[in-house]
């Protein structure tokens, strides 16, 4: 079984506020199969925010890649990209 | 609540506003704003960069407390609207303004024909209206919008299916019917009708329409002598990803002297709607229903007044709250932080509460100032107060708490409405007439305030972290 992909949710209050709150239910989006090959977890500041140029709040990270912006549906389909399923 | 990007970008103007106030540049920069979130080149959301401006301009205005009809001048520049704000005492009396310009993207009647039409001979479209509303030119189907009446006729009559039905979302929203347009095309809210439920401020996909923000009014609070006390509503608990004493924590250190929560007069709520509750039924009263949303009970007042003797006549926790606080800090600003359009009425209204932020106003004044909740210093609970009275923001927490308080003494048999639209509306108003039902708890949000229109967080998310709170006790 090869390493679990990482996706970590900045749940810092700016992230927060400006709609990464709704990346809490992110799993619900998910099937039991592409759950199985990730590990979500929470991470309390990302340190993104204070960077220029990293791009605008909600942050999460999957994998090495910072997301930006992000949306259920665009870390939804980053993580399938990152694990080559449809 | 669904977050979108007319959500967004008011949490981003309130943080904007936030900011600059804080690094003592808001009378100075507060014009820049809306340049600086429509620069040059980048993609507008309306005809043009021009408007796009314009439209958040009078968002701002909006958001320091500002009526926008009341503009007499369209050169005057935001600055100056800064300066009278910071030097107010009185608060606009009504909660919402409506950005009249963004409404020209309603239609002004719902049906239109599309070019699907095909001339048709039958024609059953003119048939049908008893208006006369339809014409054709250039062999196409037209709607005379001075003569149309929305009945819906035409578009049932086409057998090409060419006539849509487009809403107005702010009015399809409106449980009732208290928003409409004008004969110019602009929304106006019928407040003998308004119900303060805030479904209108979360249907506009333009954001039209804006509740008038007291941001300014509480930076006042903060710069003067007296104490601000912050009394939070229990649905805080759900917001932000920390626990409540952290979250609590987090909200006093934006600089209010002591922080009180609304849960330590939910306990009173819940012991004297036990009470009255018994001897309503002992008295042979048919039922009762819970008093403490203020929409609903706005709704009661202003549309159905066969209920209003089933009413509860117990206070609301934000109610009761401001009268604690009050005897304790007589000379003191009291500001209640809460989750939506209709207890930043109720607070308007109450003769103890001064102030009103809603979730989405602290969590930008967070923002704004640097401050992580999660990494927040906590401040300790209050271990007096009961573990269901912090419950009361998720739908049934109410009745849970006022049903475990009455502990069988007198028989129980629970209804819970969860959400009012117009369907449950016209349920309501038969009650009088027959309910099996003799304690119905009534929220005008589905969910509960969890789920109010300023919310935070997924309501869902916000639903179980205040069931946690509460199992802890």
């Amino acid at each position: 079984m090869s390493k679990k992909l990482s996706v970590t949710i900045c749940t810092g209050t700016l992230c927060y506020v400006m709609g990464g709150a709704e990346l809490q239910v992110l799993e619900e989006h998910l099937s039991p199969e592409v759950l199985d090959r990730i590990e979500i977890s929470g991470s309390p500041c990302l340190d993104c925010c204070n960077q220029d140029g990293a791009g605008k709040a909600p942050f999460v990270k999957i994998g090495d890649q910072i997301v930006s912006e992000a949306s259920i549906s665009k870390v939804v389909e980053i993580i399938k990209k990152e694990l080559n399923v449809e | 609540m669904a977050v979108n990007h007319a959500v967004l970008m008011r949490r981003d103007l309130l943080t904007r506003l936030s900011t600059l106030f804080y690094s003592g540049e808001l009378e100075l920069k507060v014009d820049r704003i809306p340049l600086d979130l429509r620069p040059k080149g980048v993609e507008t959301s309306r005809c043009c960069i021009y408007k796009d401006r314009a439209m958040l301009r009078y968002k701002v205005m909006a958001l320091l407390g500002f009526n926008i009809r009341d503009e007499v001048d369209e050169l005057t520049p935001l600055s100056e609207y800064v300066k009278v704000a910071r030097s107010r005492t009185e608060l606009s009396k009504e909660p919402l303004t409506v950005v009249d310009d963004v409404c020209s993207a309603c239609v002004k009647v719902n049906y239109v024909v599309t070019n699907m039409c095909k001339g048709c001979m039958a024609r059953p479209c003119t048939s049908s209206c008893n208006k006369d509303a339809i014409f054709f030119e250039k062999g196409q189907a037209h709607i005379d919008s001075d003569k149309c009446v929305n009945c819906g006729l035409c578009q049932k009559s086409c057998p090409y299916h060419a006539i849509i039905y487009i809403p107005v979302p702010c009015e399809e929203a409106c449980p009732v019917s208290a928003i409409t347009k004008r004969e110019d095309g602009t929304e106006v809210i019928d407040y003998d009708k308004c119900i303060y439920c805030g479904r209108c401020i979360v249907s506009c996909p333009f954001g039209a329409v804006m509740e008038k923000s007291q941001l300014m009014d509480v930076f006042n609070a903060f710069d003067s002598k007296k104490k601000v006390i912050a009394m939070v509503a229990p649905a805080i608990g759900g917001q932000f990803k920390a626990p409540l004493g952290q979250i609590l924590g987090a909200i006093k250190s934006l600089g209010f002297d002591e922080v009180i929560e609304v849960a330590l007069g939910a306990d009173m709520t819940t012991e004297n709607e036990a009470k009255e509750f018994m001897h309503k039924m002992e008295e042979g009263q048919q039922f009762m229903t819970t008093s403490c949303c203020p929409s609903y009970t706005a709704a009661v007042g202003k549309h159905l007044p066969n209920l209003i003797p089933f009413v509860s006549d117990t206070l609301t926790p934000m109610q009761y709250t401001a009268q604690i606080a009050r005897a304790q800090y007589p000379d003191d600003i009291l500001v209640f932080v809460g989750p939506c359009l209709a207890k930043r009425h109720e607070t308007f209204c109450d003769e103890n509460a001064d102030l009103m932020l809603s979730f989405e106003e602290i969590g930008s004044m967070f923002i704004a100032k640097g401050i992580n909740v999660g990494t927040s210093e906590a401040i300790e609970l209050d271990t007096t107060i009961d573990s269901t009275s912090r419950g009361y923001p998720v739908t049934s927490g109410v009745m849970s708490a006022v049903n475990a308080k009455i502990a069988g003494r007198v028989e129980v048999r629970p209804l819970v409405i969860n959400g009012l639209d117009k369907m449950q509306l016209k349920e309501l108003k038969k009650f009088p007439k027959g309910c099996s039902a003799n304690m119905v708890e009534v929220m005008a949000c589905e969910g509960g305030c969890v789920n109010g229109c300023n919310v935070i967080a997924n309501p869902k998310v916000a639903t179980r972290q205040v069931g946690e709170i509460v199992k802890k006790g």
